[in-house]
């Protein structure tokens, strides 16, 4: 083996490595229990390694196709198969690389903070195991450019979520919550593969590439679009848009905190399928208008719906839920003004790219400070036991680093310079004003009512007196800190250079996902 | 028309698995519903396998020349039928914890997470 | 409660046939209809079987359970291990890396109908077996801890 093959294997590896930790973690756990935690973070940080080197390669060399199972992995359409791409295919464009970004950072840091957050909870090996399963069903959700693989995917990344959820069983709620995420999973699962078999049943061919590009042939027939209404039901309903939301703030509430921040990640890599099939698979077959017009009022509905629960609660991980369901609204209403003017090439350009490149950055800088914002919250749980807003109070004076954590996160999250929020959100503001005035109003009103109710969370935790019953609390340990810290350092770095960021990794993204013949090209060749 | 037959039965299932799992309150029974659905889902992908005269994709022992089906749709359903065996497994494991902790599988007693 | 003898007997009798079939159904996996899952839930049926038969007894004695769980992770990193091979010895993930090579399940055999030979295949008996196995192990190991489980005084022990 030579450092050139294991370079061209990256893909491969890049699901091996996080698969082969789970198998093993259990063995390592029963016979090696003290060399668990490095073994799991060593599976980790190689998986993080790895994903970092392909980014890097597809932002540099353009779109990686890996096809499994061929001694030369690069070759995707077997030259015997006369034109059809037979085999399991990676398509790993900028838009798949940005979210392997996403997965791998955010998901080091959570297992950083895992180490000494689980550190006092029995079954750590089911942890461990699950949680690198889930990894490894995310990063196979966004690398894969295969339908039926995909779907694969998201069952894992689905039970393996669902097991977490519910893995503190406390008192049974949890328990609700997991049963409640797997059911829906499931569901949505089940709709996906039946949109699968719609497809399979006229083009014979599970890869999304050359569905499209058999689609762009025939032109949109009725089980097509039966299939895509299928799609944009199931995935929106995994990513936890309004009206499909009501799992999410069980979800987010009931997982242990590190679980949550990662969950966050495994619903954005639904709404990157979502995104995936809209625009790769049925970009150009369709009329974009409509379905732009659809994410846009899903993006409404969740960003407002979100924002107005979120006021009401009182369990500070549930608000946070609600406020991840409200986030999601901005993803979809920056992507879903994209794809309304994908068909006109002038509009795109004026401001279609743009809102899109927003919509996309939101989703690296949502995934970095709502995942920074659930660990703060899980320190909180960790150290005081409860997570009411009403029994806590006066922790400023003890969690100094929490709860400068914790303002990064929540000025972030509200959209105030020069943290990342605010980046990605100018860009939706100003492109969404440009296309319709009204949403980008409706817009930033959700975003100071955000800052409303953020403040009001940071009120009641860390101002005041300092409670007695809270008397022994002291700062958060030190792997959980630095977890937090690597987060809030990104959130800060993201919003004082944004437009290195946008430049480097969310413009060719936008472009990956809008250029629908580029994507057929990298699997089919030449087009 | 007779053709069609396997479609029409697998949308009848996924329609009973549907209207179970909406119109039921015991747990158990949703998780049946939902196997229900899913076998629903099964049958419409081994459906769309069936080809007229074909033989299964196999050489042991296999007539020469003769017409073989792809077995892709086959080999996703098997998929489907072990990812649906882990889910169920999931599921009814949460149940059972649930019942020990309520003594009940009715969700309109068990639901406690509200807002 | 205490089964028949009957049903007793006729368990243990039933139990090597059944665990044979289903070694018999996961080994022929490449040549025949069946393969690693089909194969190991057979197997997992006639330790369901025995779980049953023998429900009064004390079940840590009668089935193993660390063993199995063991058993499973092996299932696993055999699978996992014997795909990444393939890109240690220079190609592709999940790559036929034992296919004619001669060795373990690698004779060359001929395209088009043939009587089956057991040694071709290269990795996918392989990997037929380490399924086999993990479902096997997988599928006892919920049984078991399902039905440990509707005993009145368990403990909280899940999945």
């Amino acid at each position: 083996m030579t450092g050139m093959d294991l370079f061209a294997n990256l893909p491969g590896l890049l699901l091996a490595v996080p698969l082969i930790f789970a198998f093993a973690t259990p063995l390592i756990g029963r016979y090696l229990p003290r060399a668990r935690d490095g073994w799991v973070l060593l599976g980790m940080v190689l998986t993080t390694v790895i994903g970092l080197l392909i980014a890097s390669a597809v932002f540099t060399g353009g779109t990686v196709a890996y096809t499994f199972g061929v001694p030369d992995p690069s070759v995707t359409v077997p030259p015997d198969s006369g034109g059809i791409p037979v085999r399991i295919i990676f398509n790993i464009d900028a838009m798949s690389a940005f979210m392997v970004v996403i997965a791998v950072v955010t998901g080091l840091c959570v297992m950083l903070y895992s180490l000494s957050a689980a550190s006092r909870s029995s079954g750590k090996d089911g942890y461990y195991t699950l949680f690198l399963l889930l990894v490894a069903g995310v990063l196979g959700m966004v690398c894969t450019g295969d339908l039926f693989n995909f779907f694969v995917f998201l069952e894992i990344a689905s039970l393996a979520g669902a097991a977490l959820v519910a893995f503190r069983v406390d008192k049974g709620i949890a328990i609700e919550a997991g049963l409640k995420y797997a059911m829906l999973s499931t569901i949505g699962g089940l709709f996906f593969l039946l949109g699968v078999a719609l497809l399979f049943g006229q083009y014979n061919t599970l890869n999304i590439a050359f569905l499209a590009e058999r689609m762009g042939t025939t032109g949109l027939t009725t089980p097509d679009a039966v299939a895509l209404v299928l799609f944009v039901t199931a995935l929106a309903m995994k990513c936890g848009a309004v009206p499909m939301h009501f799992w999410a703030p069980d979800a987010y509430a009931m997982a242990p905190a590190a679980v949550t921040a990662f969950l966050v990640v495994s619903s954005q890599a639904s709404l990157y399928a979502l995104f995936r099939i809209c625009f790769s698979l049925y970009g150009q077959t369709l009329n974009t208008v409509l379905l732009g017009w659809f994410i846009i009022i899903l993006g409404l509905l969740s960003m407002f719906i979100g924002v107005t629960m979120a006021i009401l609660q009182k369990d500070v991980k549930r608000l946070m839920a609600y406020h991840a369901v409200s986030q999601t609204g901005y993803m979809l209403l920056g992507v879903g003004v994209g794809l309304a003017v994908l068909s006109s090439p002038l509009l795109l350009s004026n401001f279609g790219m743009m809102a899109m490149e927003g919509g996309i950055f939101h989703i690296m800088n949502h995934a970095f400070y709502k995942g920074l914002l659930f660990l703060t919250a899980g320190v909180i749980f960790y150290r005081c036991g409860t997570r009411n807003l009403n029994d806590l109070g006066g922790l400023g004076h003890s969690m100094k680093w929490t709860m400068l954590f914790f303002i990064i996160g929540a000025l972030a999250i509200a959209g105030i310079p020069p943290f990342n929020g605010f980046a990605s959100k100018l860009m939706i503001y100003e492109s969404v004003f440009s296309f319709n005035p009204l949403l980008s109003i409706i817009a930033m009103v959700v975003s100071i009512l955000t800052l409303a109710s953020f403040v009001k969370v940071f009120h009641s935790i860390f101002m005041g007196p300092k409670r007695p019953e809270f008397a022994d609390v002291t700062e958060a340990p030190l792997p959980m800190l630095f977890g937090m810290g690597v987060l809030s350092i990104l959130v800060i770095l993201f919003g004082i250079f944004p437009e290195q960021v946008v430049e480097v990794m969310v413009a060719p993204a936008a472009s990956a996902l809008a250029d629908q013949a580029g994507y057929i090209g990298s699997v089919m060749g030449g087009a | 028309m007779i053709g069609n037959a396997p479609f029409f039965v697998a949308m009848l299932l996924i329609i009973i698995g549907i209207t179970g799992m909406l119109t039921r309150y015991n747990l158990v029974r949703i998780i049946i519903s939902l196997t229900i659905l899913e076998s629903g889902v099964n049958l419409f992908l081994v459906s769309l396998g069936y080809r007229e005269g074909g033989i299964a994709p196999i050489f042991t022992g296999s007539p020469d020349g003769a017409l073989m089906v792809m077995p892709t749709v086959q080999a996703m359903t098997l998929t489907n039928i072990v990812i649906g065996l882990a889910t169920t497994a999931l599921l009814l494991s949460f149940i059972m914890v649930l019942h020990r902790r309520y003594g009940t599988c009715d969700i309109r007693e068990i639901r406690r997470l509200r807002g | 409660m205490k089964q028949s003898n009957i049903v007793r007997i006729t368990a243990d009798i039933m139990f090597p046939f059944i665990m044979i079939f289903g070694a018999y159904v996961v080994l022929h996996g490449h040549l025949t209809p069946g393969g690693g899952f089909q194969g190991g839930a057979v197997m997992a049926s006639g330790v369901v079987l025995l779980l049953i038969a023998h429900c009064d007894k004390d079940i840590k004695t009668l089935i193993p359970t660390q063993i199995l769980k063991n058993v499973e992770t092996f299932g696993l990193l055999l699978f996992g291990l014997s795909a990444l091979a393939a890109v240690i010895l220079g190609s592709g993930f999940f790559t036929n890396w034992l296919v004619n090579t001669g060795l373990l399940f690698g004779t060359p055999v001929e395209y088009g109908p043939n009587p089956g030979y057991l040694n071709t295949g290269g990795v996918i008996p392989v990997m037929n077996i380490a399924v086999g196995l993990e479902v096997l192990a997988a599928l006892s190991v919920i049984a078991v801890i399902m039905f440990r489980s509707t005993e009145p005084d368990c403990g909280g022990e899940e999945q």
